[in-house]
């Protein structure tokens, strides 16, 4: 995208990394904070009818759309309170600190083809390791209240992430190995075409760890049944118990930011990402461009590519809502479990599953099993990343029989993504962010 | 214009360098446990900022997993175990402050002499800016490394070499090891002491 201001609109070098910078931050601010306004207001409607009620129906009209925005000038309208024990730094930092890590992890979490603000080789990685890090805000916030009832949620959510956070890395291997990248754009794109070729139908291991993956995602975003830390029937509120107002609320929304977040990782790794069950998203665009333009849409040039983006973008946000959607059901329906049964799921049904699972997936990989979408007579989009064929090859080379020929140089095996990315979105990092 | 002159990646390089420095020394002048462990945290995920910045993407994703994931484990028992008020405040006595100059000062005056020795390091890069993105991809290679495929060493003419002499399978091996007996050592220390002599009682 800055190349785009660079050399079309001929900004400046600063300014167009800046622009492109403050688009993709204020497009995913607004899927975090949009986001949880919808949410909320979904878990309302949600509960309601689970419980025979009609949640909010006044605000905003027949289906009460508007009840969350009021809360929202409610929560800022409120006084921030600190207690008189608090650790009174780390008590104002914390919500902050929660709600960032759950904001970060979305720069490196793809909407469509490409469509990424950073894209990061190691994707995958990247979103585990920030995803672990929200805890922390929630443990400053339990130790900083100075209550024990915030105290004992903190330490509850702690342990609980950290053990979960084992069988959710397990499931997640599954499909890198699979697909053999850990690049989400890279795995979004391999499970192109109809949807026996998404990774849940690859195989029966990866049916069951996908199931793994929910009830472990569902724990390590704190969601009921797992919510011990916040358990209003026994630690009054858990690790929020002292929050009001704005900070409070902080704390809600990098909740319903990793609720979709674990969502999206779930629809990218097991669900084809922003491809649909069929694919007709390109050649739907194509026509649309060609009636719009009587015919001529090679003139448009990317606009039928950016139509098909689009359509995997809304395609991508369904899969998401549906995930949190069931994850509300769940919530409304089962009951909290306790403490050590919560460890009980993690370390003795959890892991073993997922270990069992990756040792499956792991042998129907290596013996060339067939794959759903080879019962179904398709082929799988040749979407491998670059080295996959160029190691095949040098590890040929280099076994005794065929070190002779060696032919191969080092460069090649630089991998190259086979991904129809084109590096827009790798403005910052990797190269001089400036005029150098 | 003041902002098309400056060196971008120079300034964020500043910024994160000096985050990491500032917070290492408010790890040194905090007196709270919990203070430090969180000024502690800042630090290392400046410094995994320093990864990003390089292009080294999966180092620093491995920084925020293992160092501040794992000082995230830290400030759990830190919390856990000083929560009460008295062992919250730690006062540092002047000796220690004379020893732990001592050795500190000396592994930072190792460090920058071999830093400084590194000839390649003196002057600036002059391909600073030329890094691209398929540089960056380097994870397969790691990925290889640990294997015991050193994809960069396969134009050696040594048959030795080249056939995964180099690799790091076997340091690789030994660490997996490692981790796995401390990993039962620990289940072994943590789990629930079951004391024979009650009779007929729960344990």
């Amino acid at each position: 995208m800055a190349d785009f201001f660079e050399h079309t609109l001929h900004f400046p070098v600063w300014l167009a990394y800046l622009v492109a910078a403050l688009i993709h931050c204020v497009l995913i601010i607004h899927v975090v904070a949009v986001g949880a306004l919808i949410f909320i207001w979904m878990e309302r409607k949600i509960s309601g009818r689970i419980q025979d009620r009609l949640g909010p129906t006044r605000v905003g009209g027949a289906f009460g759309w508007l009840q969350t925005l009021a809360d929202g000038i409610k929560l800022i309208a409120k006084e921030d309170i600190t207690p008189g024990d608090a650790d009174v730094m780390l008590f104002k930092i914390a919500p902050y600190v929660s709600f960032a890590a759950s904001f970060c992890a979305y720069i490196a979490l793809p909407f469509s083809d490409g469509w990424v603000a950073q894209h990061l080789n190691s994707a995958v990685f990247f979103v585990l390791a920030v995803l672990g890090l929200e805890v922390f805000g929630v443990i400053l916030a339990g130790y900083a209240s100075g209550s024990k009832w915030s105290l004992f949620g903190a330490m509850r959510e702690a342990a609980q992430v950290v053990s979960y956070e084992v069988p959710l890395g397990m499931c997640v291997v599954v499909p890198v190995f699979v697909c053999g990248t850990m690049n989400l754009v890279t795995i979004g794109n391999m499970q192109s075409g109809l949807f026996t070729n998404w990774l849940i139908f690859n195989d029966p291991f990866t049916f069951a760890i996908f199931w793994v993956y929910f009830t472990c995602a569902v724990a390590s975003v704190n969601r009921a049944p797992f919510d011990l830390a916040e358990a209003e029937s026994e630690l009054v509120a858990g690790f929020h118990t002292e929050y009001s107002g704005l900070r409070w609320s902080f704390f809600f929304m990098a909740e319903y930011g990793s609720m979709f977040l674990v969502s999206g990782l779930a629809a990218i790794l097991f669900f084809g990402g922003w491809n649909g069950p069929f694919p007709i998203a390109e050649p739907l665009a194509t026509t649309l461009v060609n009636v719009v333009t009587l015919g001529n849409a090679e003139s448009w040039g990317g606009l039928s590519t950016y139509l098909a983006n689009l359509m995997g973008c809304v395609n991508f946000l369904l899969k998401g809502f549906v995930g949190v959607t069931v994850m509300m059901w769940i919530r409304w329906t089962l009951p909290r479990l306790r403490i050590d049964q919560v460890m009980t799921t993690c370390l003795k049904y959890c892991v073993p599953l997922a270990a069992v699972c990756f040792l499956g997936a792991m042998f129907w990989q290596l013996n060339g099993m067939p794959t759903g979408n080879d019962l179904m007579g398709f082929q799988r989009g040749l979407q491998t990343e670059g080295w996959v064929e160029t190691a095949d090859r040098e590890a040929t080379a280099v076994t005794p029989a065929g070190s002779a020929d060696l032919s191969a140089d080092g460069e090649s095996l630089v991998p190259v993504a086979a991904d129809r990315s084109d590096g827009d979105h790798l403005s910052g990092l990797a190269e001089n962010g400036g005029a150098g | 214009m003041i902002f098309a002159a400056m060196d971008w990646h120079a300034f964020f390089f500043w910024m994160f360098a000096l985050l990491t420095c500032g917070f290492a020394l408010a790890v040194l002048f905090s007196n709270n446990v919990v203070h430090m462990a969180f000024y502690l945290i800042l630090s290392l995920g400046a410094s995994a900022g320093l990864f990003f910045l390089a292009g080294a993407e999966f180092v620093g994703a491995m920084q925020l997993m293992i160092y501040v994931g794992g000082t995230l484990v830290l400030v759990i028992f830190g919390v856990m175990l000083t929560a009460q008020s008295r062992f919250v405040s730690m006062e540092t006595r002047s000796g220690e402050w004379v020893v732990a100059l001592g050795v500190g000062g000396s592994l930072l005056f190792m460090l920058m002499i071999t830093a400084f020795n590194v000839e390649d390091w003196r002057s600036p890069n002059p391909r600073q800016g030329e890094v691209t993105v398929a540089e960056t991809q380097v994870v397969s290679q790691i990925g290889l490394g640990f294997a015991g495929v050193r994809v960069d060493k396969l134009d050696q003419p040594d048959g030795q070499l080249r056939g995964g002499m180099s690799g790091y399978l076997l340091p690789f091996v030994i660490v997996s090891i490692h981790l796995l007996v401390v990993l039962i050592g620990a289940a072994y220390m943590a789990r629930t002491k079951r004391r024979k002599d009650v009779s007929g009682g729960r344990s």
